[in-house]
């Protein structure tokens, strides 16, 4: 049993089911964050555990203590919303001390906490200041503010950094990070950016279509990707997912490949990989920092392949070039050094690690190595 | 919901004004000359009743009936003001206006305080605690605002017989709470669905309930529709006559009522004078109510067509 406990929780309107019995367990002190694109149910499960939403059937529990049918106000919980949802008509200090009124904490302790919080969050010479008077980042502080105060067991952010400039968000992200490590709080976090989810959190939940897809750390998400959209959706840009046949080839199981010149390549999979599935169709997934030039490789790596390909589009991106070739009627990117001579339409090696590779299965779209 | 300093900032008549207003003076002279002529004739057309209500108001009868009705006085006296407060003739008592004149003020202020109030309360549980046929209930208060007075009227009397407060002042505030909650709930609703119903959910979370919610956080952002839905209350609550003429007693008229029968008083002269007094009394609080709260009604009834 852990901190928090969702277990087999659903969520229903009607006939439509949003959120499929969902099991995670969190212990103190984690940082989970909750990823998918829009409409996945993150945001309702979220919702769910702060008592916003009713849970249909299942039974979400912190502290060991059924949360089902209790109010949001007796969870324990804080939570900052994507709009801040700061009281328009309170100062700063206003805002902040609400809920400790609403809990009935008295003046004196008030003070004390909101004296510390907006030590903590450098806020301390804007607690007279009326929200409208306050800059996107400065709101966000003092949205924070309002859930440090309280000294809750489980925090719950709803995007809470979506609403900030894009310099400010990256900021913002190191700060939240900074302040978990600070005070070793219990976190659950819902984000549709999947790198504000590898950065922030301790564990994923990755969510597609009222499903939790897959549940893990950052690295088993992004090198073990349960399946073909948890591959896709985390990464930027994102894994490489191509047709390829098994055959064989020197007596070794290998990926062959249509080129988009019309020749085919037999890329050797590493250590024994698929070697019992030879004839077998999959979708093989390769992380554009495992499609290389030959220089750039791996050296670690004993499973570098080369393959002659033509290239498509080049994007110099600053730090890396990103290279474009078709292979198997996709558009696979690899990460080139930058300083790397290759133009489009010429015919290029591309350094393939095949340590890294991973397949799915092109039906079911789930893992099979 | 904190928009007033926005807005204030992007009004084009504030600060960019002096600049506009140099080249129309240099340019369009002679059509801005026409313009305010033809304003300041609106003006004076618009203006000539007050004028000649007020300035009968302040001579001896003697003067109006010698046909003198445009003339400024030549007798100034306050007679008939005083007349018309304490001792006119209202149908069969000389107690002047005063009496219901204060019916009125006891009729309209719990009448739109109340309504106003459960407006917007309505409007708050219609936005922001929605329930199965929310939708239907609302239409059907919409409904009510605009069933004619006068279906209501039998139905209304049986109820106040009913209820025991025939022809009393608590009857009458009952009517204009029941007829104005349809309007005030339609102010307060439409407001309400604009305000961020994240707002809500964030003081459940830090514990506030049902009325400490809306106490503590709609209420306080609300300044501008509620100045809005006080004035059409008040207006149309003061104003009223038909209610007033139907479901009061001699001692529970309000001042419409009451300036009625001043004026269609049928024994001894007609005092004209007394009657312009009296006609301006009843007229005086809606101007005041407007004058005070006037450039909020404005802002009001444009709130949420700009989204500042």
């Amino acid at each position: 049993m852990g901190f928090l406990d969702i277990k087999q929780a659903t969520k229903s309107y009607g006939a439509v089911q949003v959120l499929h019995e969902t099991n995670i367990s969190i212990e103190e002190g984690e940082f989970l964050v909750l990823v998918g694109p829009s409409g996945c149910g993150k945001s309702t499960l979220l919702n769910m555990i702060a008592g916003l939403e009713e849970i249909t059937t299942g039974e979400i529990a912190i502290r060991g203590r059924s949360m089902n049918g209790v109010k949001p106000a007796d969870r324990n919980i804080a939570m900052v919303f994507q709009s801040y949802a700061l009281y328009p008509n309170m100062t700063v200090s206003g805002n902040i001390s609400f809920g400790m009124e609403m809990h009935g904490i008295p003046k004196p302790e008030r003070e004390k906490r909101i004296a510390q919080v907006s030590d903590l969050l450098q806020i301390s010479h804007l607690l007279d200041r009326k929200p409208g008077q306050l800059s996107g980042g400065q709101r966000q502080r003092v949205a924070m503010g309002r859930a440090l105060v309280r000294e809750p067991d489980v925090f719950l952010f709803d995007e809470p950094l979506s609403n900030l400039d894009a310099k400010l968000r990256v900021d913002m992200r190191t700060e939240i990070k900074k302040l978990h490590q600070k005070l070793g709080t219990t976190i659950v976090y819902v984000t549709h950016d999947q790198i504000e989810a590898l950065t922030l959190s301790t564990r994923i939940a990755v969510m597609f279509g009222g499903y939790v897809q897959q549940l893990g750390t950052p690295k088993e998400i992004y090198d073990n990707p349960a399946n073909m959209f948890v591959a896709g959706f985390m990464g930027s840009p994102s894994m490489n997912l191509f047709p390829a046949k098994v055959v064989s080839a020197d007596g070794k199981a290998a990926a062959e490949v249509k080129l988009a010149d019309g020749n085919t390549a037999a890329i050797p999979f590493a250590n024994g990989m698929l070697s019992s599935s030879v004839g077998r169709d999959i979708v093989l997934g390769l992380r554009p920092e495992a499609i290389t030039d030959q220089d750039g490789a791996d050296r670690n790596s004993r499973a570098i392949h080369v393959v002659n390909a033509p290239v498509e589009v080049t994007e110099p991106a600053g730090s890396d070039t990103f290279v474009v070739s078709q292979i198997g009627g996709k558009d696979v990117t690899g990460r080139f050094r930058a300083d790397v001579a290759v133009n489009a339409g010429e015919t290029f090696p591309f350094a393939f690690n095949m340590e890294k590779a991973v397949a799915f299965d092109p039906q079911s779209e789930n893992r099979i190595v | 919901m904190s928009t007033a300093p926005d807005t204030r900032a992007f009004d084009p008549t504030a600060a960019g004004a002096g600049s506009g207003r140099k080249i129309l003076q240099t340019s369009l002279r002679p059509a801005r000359v026409i313009l305010y002529l033809l304003l300041a004739l609106f003006c004076i057309y618009y203006l000539l009743p007050l004028y000649v209500m007020v300035v009968n108001s302040l001579k001896p009868l003697s003067e109006i009936t010698a046909g003198g009705m445009m003339a400024l006085p030549r007798d100034w006296t306050l007679a008939p003001w005083q007349s018309a407060w304490s001792t006119a003739q209202v149908g069969v008592e000389a107690t002047g206006l005063r009496p219901y004149f204060i019916n009125s003020i006891i009729m309209v202020v719990p009448a739109v305080a109340l309504s106003t109030l459960l407006g917007a309360l309505n409007g708050y549980v219609l936005t922001k605690w929605t329930f199965r046929g929310a939708t239907v209930l609302f239409g059907l208060l919409l409904f009510g605002c605009f069933i004619p007075f006068q279906i209501v009227l039998i139905p209304m009397a049986r109820v106040l017989g009913l209820i025991g407060l025939a022809g009393t002042v608590p009857g009458l505030i009952f009517v204009h709470l029941v007829y104005g909650i349809g309007f005030s709930t339609l102010y307060f609703r439409n407001y309400y669905a604009a305000f961020p119903t994240e707002l809500v959910r964030a003081a459940q979370i830090d514990g506030a309930g049902f009325f400490r919610i809306f106490w503590r956080i709609l209420l306080p952002s609300s300044g501008p529709i509620a100045v809005v839905c006080i004035i059409w209350q008040f207006t149309n609550i003061w104003n009223d006559f038909l209610f007033g003429a139907s479901f009061s007693d001699f001692d529970s008229q309000p001042m419409t009522v009451a300036l009625n029968n001043l004026v269609q008083s049928s024994t001894g002269v007609k005092e004209y004078n007394v009657h312009f007094a009296g006609a301006i009394m009843a007229a005086l609080p809606t101007l005041l109510v407007y004058i005070v709260a006037g450039r909020y009604f404005v802002r009001g009834l444009m709130a949420g067509s700009v989204k500042g």
